[in-house]
C-alpha cells in the first residue's frame, strides 16, 4: 500500500460506513465477553439476518466500551444509543427498523450524558468501543495509520522526537520518565542495531488497562510503536505480553499479519525506505518482568531476573544494543500526538503532567470499568461521580500502584491525579489500577495481601527484597492473628527503609510502599490489632491458624 | 499463572508421535537458538499439559543449553507446570480486586475441596484482568463471574 493509496481507503470506507443505515457496537472486550457478548452478538446478528436489513445494518464486535459493570453493552444507533446488561432475548428488538428509540428496551438504556462518559476525556480509548479490532480498514477509516504516513513523507527522525518532547509526554507504565527524552537517547546511541520493545506485561493486580488497549485497539498500539521505530532508528519491535492475556495476544497477532499484509509493517512501509517488525513474546507468569531489565532478559530466553543498572536500557539493553521500552499506553498516545501535535497535547493535563491518564476502576465501586481522564482531576471525581461512589457501605481507601503503590484516605481525596502528587502522598500513579475498598476492608490485611504478593513475585537474587519481604509478611500475619507486639511497629518501619533503599530493582524498592501509606494514615487500626487484639474492620479473624 | 485455554487429554500413540513432530517444527522455526526456549517451553506444556524431567533434557540437547538453564526457566515461571495436571483445572483469582471481594475465603474453600485425591488441580492467579467480575474464577477455562461460596461448592460438586 502506498499513502495515497491508504487515504483513498480511508475515504472509501467512509464512505461506505455513512451509507449504512445504523451501525450496531457489540462490546467484545475479556469483561463482556465473560458475560455471553460473543452469543448476543451473533444472535443480533442473526436477527438483523432475518429482520432483512443485512446489507443496510452491520452488526460488529470492538473493545471496551468501560462500563463493565454493566456488561454485556450493546452501543447501536450508529453510537448514541448504549444499552447494558442485554441478554440474547433482546437482540430481536435491537435488529428492529423503529431505532433509534426502541421503547422496549428502556430499562436496558444507559444515559451517554451521565458523568461516567462526560466527565471522560478518551485520546487513548478514542476508537475503543467504535472500532472493530479485528478489522484494519475499520482502524483506517478512524484515521488509522496517517501518523505513520505522514511521519514517513514528511518528517525526519529528529523532529519526531521534538514534537514528543514538546507533549510533555511521560511513561505510562508507573515511573513517569520523559518519553521524548528517552527516544532522544536511545536515538543518540552509535550502533548499527537498536531496538523497540512494547511492555504490556501488565501484571499489577487490579489493572486492566493495557490489556483493553490491546484488546479494543491493536493497531494504534503497533502504529505507536513503528513511529517510535523511524525515531529512533530501529527496525525491530517487540511486544512482550502476559501469558494471561489469551485475547489480546490473538488480536496482535491477527493485527500483526493484517499489517504486514499491506505493508503498514514489515520491510518498506508504505513504499518508504523504512522497515519495521514487530514480534510477539508471550510472558510466562512472573511479575517482576514488568521491571525493564527483567522483561529483558526475558525476551532473551532467560529468567527473568533484574540487573544492576546502569547502564540502562537505552545504552544496552536487548543483546547489549540500545533498547526503548516504553508501555503499551505511552505507545497508544503517539500516534494522536503526531496528527494533532505536541502543542496539543501539552494544553492538557497539569503543569508537570500531560494528556490523560486511563485507569481501571474495581473493589466496591458502582461503575466498574475502564476510564480515561485529563491529569489533574482529583480523585473524588473519578471516584464519586465518574465511578457513582461504594455503594451501600462507607468509603475507606482507594489503592492506587497495585503492590509497589499506597493507600489513600478520604481526606486526601482532593488530591489531583498526577505523577508528583500522588508520590507526595505516599502512593504512586502506577500503571492505572484504582481499587476502592470501603470499611470492610482491614487496612492490616491489605498491606498483609500485597506483602504476600511482593514476597512470592520476588525474584530471590538480592537478598533484601528476598529476605525482607519474609520477614515483613511473617510480622504483619502475626498482627492479623492478634499475635503482634509493640515493637512489630517499630521493625516493619526499619524493615521498609531497608528494602527501599538496598534493593536491586523496583519491586524490593517499592515494596514497602502499601505498608508505609496504611502506617501513616491508619495507624490506630494497627494499634487496635496489636493492643487491643481487635479487628475494627472485623476482617481479621484473630486466632492462629489451626494446623491439619 | 497459567490459565488453561486447551486442555491437554490423553491421546492414542498415534497423535503423540505427531505431538512430538509440533514440538520439533516448533523448535525448528526458531533455528534451535537458546533464546527461544521460553516460546519452545510454551509450545512443549500446550502439547503436553506439563514438562517431565525427560522433555526439558531433550530440549535442553536440542537447543544446545545446558539441562540446569532450562529447568532453571522452567521453575522460574509460574505458568510452567513440572506435574501432570489433574482432569479438571480451577484457577482462582486472588488480585486485588477478588481480593476485596473475598477471594480469600473461596480460596480457602476450594483448597479444602481439592486435596489429595481430588481430579481437580487447584491454581492462583495474580489478576486475571476481568475485575469488573470479581471475585472471578475460572474453571475448565470458562470464567465465572462474581462467585459465591455456594456457587464455587457447586461449580466443585459439577466437575465431580
Amino acid at each position: 500500500m502506498t499513502t495515497e493509496e491508504l487515504y483513498q481507503l480511508q475515504a472509501a470506507e467512509e464512505e461506505r460506513q455513512q451509507a449504512l443505515e445504523e451501525r450496531i457496537y457489540c462490546c467484545t472486550a475479556a469483561g463482556c465477553i465473560s458475560c455471553g457478548a460473543e452469543g448476543l452478538r451473533s444472535a443480533i446478528a442473526a436477527e438483523v439476518k432475518a429482520a432483512g436489513r443485512a446489507d443496510k445494518v452491520e452488526v460488529c464486535g470492538t473493545g471496551c466500551m468501560g462500563m463493565c459493570s454493566r456488561g454485556p453493552l450493546v452501543l447501536a444507533a450508529s453510537g448514541t444509543a448504549l444499552y447494558g446488561n442485554v441478554t440474547p432475548s433482546d437482540a430481536a428488538a435491537l435488529a428492529r427498523a423503529d431505532a433509534p428509540d426502541r421503547p422496549s428496551l428502556a430499562e436496558r438504556r444507559i444515559d451517554l450524558q451521565a458523568p461516567f462518559f462526560a466527565r471522560q476525556m478518551r485520546i487513548v480509548l478514542a476508537n475503543s468501543g467504535r472500532v472493530d479490532p479485528e478489522k484494519l480498514t475499520d482502524y483506517i477509516a478512524a484515521g488509522g495509520y496517517r501518523s505513520l504516513a505522514q511521519v514517513l513523507a514528511d518528517m525526519q527522525p529528529a523532529q519526531v522526537i521534538e514534537e514528543v518532547k514538546t507533549s510533555g509526554l511521560r511513561g505510562r507504565g508507573g515511573a513517569g520518565y520523559p518519553t521524548g527524552l528517552k527516544w532522544e537517547l536511545v536515538s543518540r546511541q552509535i550502533s548499527p542495531t537498536r531496538y523497540v520493545v512494547c511492555n504490556a506485561d501488565e501484571g499489577d493486580p487490579g489493572a486492566f488497562m493495557d490489556r483493553s488497549v490491546l484488546e479494543g485497539d491493536p493497531h494504534r498500539v503497533l502504529e505507536g510503536m513503528a513511529i517510535s521505530g523511524y525515531a529512533v532508528g530501529a527496525q525491530q519491535g517487540y511486544i512482550y505480553v502476559r501469558g494471561e492475556y489469551g485475547l489480546a495476544i490473538q488480536r496482535l497477532q491477527t493485527a500483526i499479519k493484517q499489517a504486514e499484509r499491506e505493508h503498514l509493517l514489515g520491510s518498506r512501509i508504505l513504499e518508504s525506505g523504512f522497515g519495521f517488525r514487530i514480534d510477539l513474546r508471550i510472558g510466562a507468569g512472573a511479575f517482576v518482568c514488568g521491571e525493564e531489565t527483567a522483561l529483558i532478559a526475558s525476551i532473551e530466553g532467560k529468567r527473568g531476573q533484574p540487573r544492576q543498572r546502569p547502564p540502562y536500557p537505552p545504552e544496552s539493553g536487548l543483546w547489549n544494543q540500545p533498547t526503548l521500552i516504553n508501555n503499551v499506553e505511552t505507545f497508544a498516545n503517539i500516534p494522536p500526538i503526531v496528527e494533532k501535535g505536541g502543542k496539543w497535547f501539552a494544553g492538557i493535563g497539569t503543569a508537570a503532567s500531560k494528556g490523560t491518564k486511563v485507569f481501571a476502576l474495581a473493589g466496591k465501586i458502582a461503575n466498574t470499568g475502564l476510564i480515561e481522564v485529563p491529569m489533574g482531576t482529583p480523585l473524588r471525581t473519578i471516584l464519586f461521580e465518574i465511578g457513582g461512589g461504594v455503594p451501600g457501605g462507607k468509603f475507606k481507601a482507594a489503592q492506587t500502584g497495585g503492590p509497589s503503590g499506597g493507600c489513600i484516605p478520604e481526606q486526601l481525596l482532593d488530591t489531583p491525579v498526577d505523577y508528583e502528587a500522588l508520590t507526595r502522598i505516599g502512593s504512586i500513579m502506577g500503571s492505572g489500577g484504582l481499587i476502592v475498598m470501603d470499611d470492610s476492608s482491614c487496612m492490616v490485611d491489605v498491606a498483609r495481601f500485597f506483602m504476600e504478593f511482593c514476597m512470592d513475585e520476588s525474584c530471590g537474587k538480592c537478598i533484601p527484597c528476598r529476605a525482607g519481604t519474609v520477614q515483613m509478611h511473617d510480622i504483619l500475619r502475626r498482627m492479623t492473628l492478634g499475635e503482634g507486639s509493640e515493637d512489630d511497629l517499630a521493625m516493619l518501619e526499619e524493615l521498609s527503609g531497608l528494602l527501599r533503599e538496598t534493593s536491586l530493582c523496583g519491586l524490593g524498592q517499592t515494596a514497602p510502599n502499601p505498608v508505609m501509606s496504611t502506617l501513616r494514615y491508619f495507624r490506630p487500626e494497627y494499634e487496635a490489632h496489636i493492643a487491643q487484639h481487635e479487628c475494627p474492620a472485623g476482617h481479621c479473624r484473630m486466632e492462629a491458624e489451626v494446623l491439619a | 499463572m497459567p490459565i488453561a485455554e486447551t486442555k491437554p487429554q490423553a491421546q492414542p500413540a498415534a497423535v503423540k508421535d505427531n505431538r512430538e513432530k509440533l514440538l520439533e517444527r516448533a523448535m525448528s522455526r526458531h533455528q534451535y537458538a537458546g533464546d527461544a526456549l521460553i516460546e519452545v517451553l510454551h509450545t512443549a506444556q500446550e502439547l503436553y499439559g506439563f514438562l517431565s524431567p525427560g522433555r526439558m533434557r531433550t530440549i535442553a540437547h536440542k537447543l544446545r543449553l545446558p539441562p540446569s538453564r532450562v529447568l532453571g526457566v522452567a521453575s522460574f515461571y509460574h505458568f510452567f507446570s513440572l506435574q501432570p495436571k489433574r482432569e479438571h483445572t480451577m484457577v482462582v483469582c486472588i488480585g486485588t480486586a477478588c481480593y476485596v471481594a473475598g477471594a480469600l475465603g473461596l480460596m480457602e474453600l476450594a483448597q479444602q475441596r481439592c486435596g489429595a485425591g481430588s481430579n481437580v488441580s487447584l491454581q492462583t492467579a495474580r489478576c486475571i484482568g476481568s475485575c469488573g467480575l470479581a471475585p472471578a474464577v475460572i474453571s475448565d477455562g470458562n470464567i465465572l463471574a462474581r462467585v459465591t461460596r455456594q456457587g464455587l461448592a457447586a461449580e466443585l460438586d459439577r466437575l465431580g
